[in-house]
């Protein structure tokens, strides 16, 4: 079973992925992506009427710790490091509009 | 294969060396991507001079991509973090460096650890151990046949829907995936926040109890840790233990059915209470996981914007930035879940998919719930066939996913479930046994394979 996925769909998913695909690409996505979602779709035989989601499986609730500064391993320098372009203490990239 | 005695009371210099020299013998293998010589031979160094102790002392291990090491990249097997040089290192390394065990290198993964076979790798595939025209499984496919070829005692890798139990079934050492919660996940790249785990390959269930008894507990970089509870345990006597009958069909491999009832019996001989047991939650498990997984990729792997690391393409403007960086640094099947995420969680179908998944895993979870009131273990394969050949799946991802089949289950829920190695098919293939238990019973899992590898 297969859901039908048209190109446009593949356009509009890539744009809230934040993804810029090839041709190719959209071309076999589409297969791909309507496959996948036949396959998932069978869950819509199962009756979950009145039964709650689980999001996490862990049964801890809420953990807190003082609102205070601790250090993690990494300095703002070695961070600052990991921008591909960076200039002044700042991440440059390029004009936004 | 080698065991952590074999490392212990000997020269941490001659142990570092001799692991890559066996990680260079067996390089057309592409178990790893790199190794970090450098940082290694001084870390052995500070070990031989008795200025690092503890019970790892000397024992070199390897690392899965995806944990964040000095000395070397982190590239997560994707062209995004080609270059990326982590600037600290997951808590978990942090653990058993202070115990003196020494990372040697960094092993191949299906690239963000999407994928069962390890073919995913930006990189190229990792062979399987026993027989080279197959795929290692995935996706820690680099650590298990790092293992399996005995170029190290231990490894590790993370577990999100069976990446550490399925390649060690596929190359016939012990894998762990730990209780959710159990291990700190700081440091790691993150693929699906709710079933992601770390865990260890070992070739004996016994080292891999030292391994997770060092890696385990609270930790807190990470809040999703549970609070301290593992601890090694005696061998279990007269447990209860239920074969799970859905995953005993002819749809499975008769050469994997055979080695799963071979130590099914064994368990009998070992005076443990063996029963059949059945779940009708089980044939929606991998619809579940293949809706919520994908839902927390395309959350997780938003960081990857070509702007603070990684990856970052020429481009004109911002928005060009972000699209061409990650068209570029990741892999068809990325931006397959990616994209797969985004349908799930857009409005319009987020009830009808996500939320009916999460649903439904209510209902699995509860499943299991009803079982562990009378059993204590679940048994049944790892995988539904022993390792595949290499590009037999891979040009359809759904059949790829079918491999995910009997491992998703305990990631729902949380449960610890461990690989362990049941001998071969008729082919020469190794085959796993999948023991499942409730949560926090990680270390009963590992007494119980322990006292049948002594009985074997």
């Amino acid at each position: 079973m297969t859901t039908a996925i048209s190109r446009d769909d593949v356009l509009h998913l890539a744009q809230l992925s934040n993804l810029q695909l090839s041709d190719d690409e959209i071309t076999a996505l589409q297969t791909d992506l309507g496959s996948i979602l036949g396959y998932v779709a069978q869950l819509s035989e199962l009756d979950t009427s009145g039964v709650e989601p689980t999001y996490q499986v862990t049964d801890l609730e809420n953990i807190w710790r003082q609102d205070e500064i601790q250090p993690h391993g990494a300095g703002r320098e070695q961070l600052l490091a990991l921008a591909p372009q960076q200039q002044d203490y700042q991440i440059k990239v390029p004009k936004v509009l | 294969m080698t065991a952590i005695s074999d490392f212990i009371d000997s020269s941490a210099t001659d142990n570092v060396k001799k692991a890559i020299a066996a990680a260079k013998e067996n390089e057309s293998i592409h178990a790893l991507l790199s190794l970090t010589e450098e940082r290694a031979l001084e870390r052995a160094t500070l070990v031989d001079k008795g200025e690092i102790t503890g019970r790892l002392a000397g024992v070199p291990f390897v690392a899965k991509d995806n944990f964040m090491t000095l000395g070397g990249t982190t590239t997560a097997a994707s062209h995004f973090l080609e270059q990326f040089e982590a600037p600290l290192q997951a808590t978990v390394i942090e653990r058993l460096e202070a115990e003196g065990a020494i990372c040697i290198g960094k092993t191949n993964l299906d690239a963000f650890a999407h994928g069962g076979s390890t073919e995913n790798s930006a990189f190229g595939p990792t062979l399987n151990s026993a027989d080279p025209t197959r795929v290692a499984g995935g996706s820690s496919g680099g650590s298990a046949v790092a293992t399996a070829l005995g170029i190290v005692p231990f490894a590790i890798g993370t577990d999100t829907g069976g990446s550490i139990r399925q390649p060690a079934s596929f190359n016939g050492v012990v894998g762990v995936k730990p209780t959710y919660g159990t291990v700190s996940r700081y440091g790691v790249v993150a693929m699906a926040s709710s079933t992601d785990t770390i865990g260890c390959f070992a070739t004996t269930a016994h080292d891999a109890e030292l391994v997770m008894d060092i890696m385990a507990g609270r930790d807190d970089r990470d809040m999703t840790t549970l609070p301290d509870f593992f601890a090694p345990a005696e061998a279990p006597t007269a447990l209860k233990v239920g074969v799970i009958k859905e995953f005993m069909t002819d749809d499975v491999d008769a050469g994997v059915r055979q080695q799963v009832a071979t130590y099914v019996e064994s368990l009998k001989a070992a005076g443990h209470i063996v029963e059949e047991v059945s779940m009708s939650m089980l044939k929606y498990a991998l619809a579940m996981y293949y809706i919520i997984v994908p839902a927390e990729i395309s959350s997780n792997l938003s960081r990857y914007d070509g702007v603070r690391y990684g990856r970052r393409a020429e481009a004109g403007n911002l928005s060009e930035l972000y699209g061409k960086s990650r068209d570029e640094g990741f892999m068809a099947e990325n931006k397959r879940r990616i994209m797969i995420g985004s349908y799930v969680l857009s409005s319009g179908y987020f009830d009808a998919y996500y939320l009916q998944a999460q649903k439904a895993r209510t209902l699995l979870i509860n499943e299991f719930n009803e079982l562990f009131k009378t059993y204590d273990v679940l048994v049944g394969p790892v995988a539904p066939t022993p390792a595949f050949k290499l590009g037999e799946n891979t040009a359809d991802p759904v059949k790829m996913y079918l491999a995910d089949i009997m491992t998703v289950p305990a990631s729902l829920a949380g449960l610890p479930a461990i690989s362990v190695p049941a001998g071969t098919t008729d082919e020469g293939l190794p085959v796993g046994v999948q023991l499942i238990g409730q949560r926090r019973d990680d270390a009963k899992l590992l007494a119980l394979a322990a006292s049948q590898e002594e009985a074997a």
